[in-house]
């Protein structure tokens, strides 16, 4: 193969370190969030409905319940990670300029993580106010 | 490297309609307008969390005709984004690659997104609706 050397792009190379070797974790961990979300998001689905109808002390009620305490919680996480990482995707494809895009995958992120926080902490609250 | 006269890739509407660009776009759609309902959850359980007072302001908005719209849209977006999201983990495991079924199966991602949606909302008008 060496006499093709010269018609070679520079480019085959591997510039600086190359990559970052990361791209694949993005992947991952966006379809472990969205399996563990087909489960979580039906009980979550079913959850609500059940409260159709129910007053606030029945529906603080359910929430208290460590079971529900704990899965309302770990479908908020799962919730709000899959959510910034498929922002991230959509923001990638179609926000070009640079100070755009990085200001909003940063407002993503600070959304995403604070509404996670929150969320989960009003879940305790509720957890630990009505035991 | 800017140069606008040279040829662009082909668009959206030089294809001639298929479903599977429905269900392409669809998913992405949902995944925003869900991301965006994602704050609502937030902001549900800490009214759930501040007091009856929030709560019931919460269900008021929620009772509104205004309030249902958005529930309904929201019900289907997540309907879509649930079932069409199991195609993709599925075509992810390598199942269902075949054009007939891609397209089978994308079908199966419309229509049952629509029957989920009326499947939801019969269980909530049999619990007696929004009071």
């Amino acid at each position: 193969m060496k006499h093709y050397d010269g018609y070679r792009n520079a480019l085959k190379q591997a510039r600086g370190m190359g990559s970052a070797k990361d791209g694949l974790h993005h992947f991952i961990v966006q379809r472990i969030t969205a399996v563990a979300l087909i489960a979580l998001g039906i009980y979550f689905l079913w959850l609500v409905v059940s409260l159709v109808g129910a007053d606030y002390v029945a529906a603080r009620a359910v929430v208290a319940n460590p079971w529900n305490a704990v899965l309302i919680s770990a479908f908020l996480i799962a919730m709000f990670w899959h959510s910034q990482l498929g922002l991230q995707v959509v923001i990638e494809d179609y926000v070009h300029a640079p100070w755009l895009a990085l200001t909003s995958q940063l407002l993503v992120r600070f959304i995403c993580a604070l509404a996670a926080l929150a969320s989960v902490f009003a879940v305790i609250r509720i957890a630990v106010a009505d035991i | 490297m800017h140069n606008p006269a040279r040829p662009l890739s082909p668009h959206l509407q030089v294809y001639r309609w298929q479903v599977q660009m429905v269900t392409s776009i669809l998913h992405r759609a949902t995944g925003v307008v869900l991301s965006a309902g994602s704050l609502l959850i937030a902001y549900g359980l800490i009214a759930l969390a501040s007091g009856e007072a929030s709560w019931n302001d919460l269900r008021t908005c929620a009772g509104s005709w205004f309030g249902l719209l958005v529930l309904i849209g929201w019900s289907w977006a997540l309907s879509f984004h649930l079932i069409n999201g199991i195609r993709h983990l599925l075509q992810d495991a390598g199942w269902g690659y075949a054009i007939e079924a891609v397209v089978r199966n994308s079908w199966i991602s419309v229509i049952g997104s629509l029957l989920l949606t009326v499947a939801i909302w019969a269980m909530v008008f049999t619990r007696g609706g929004f009071a």
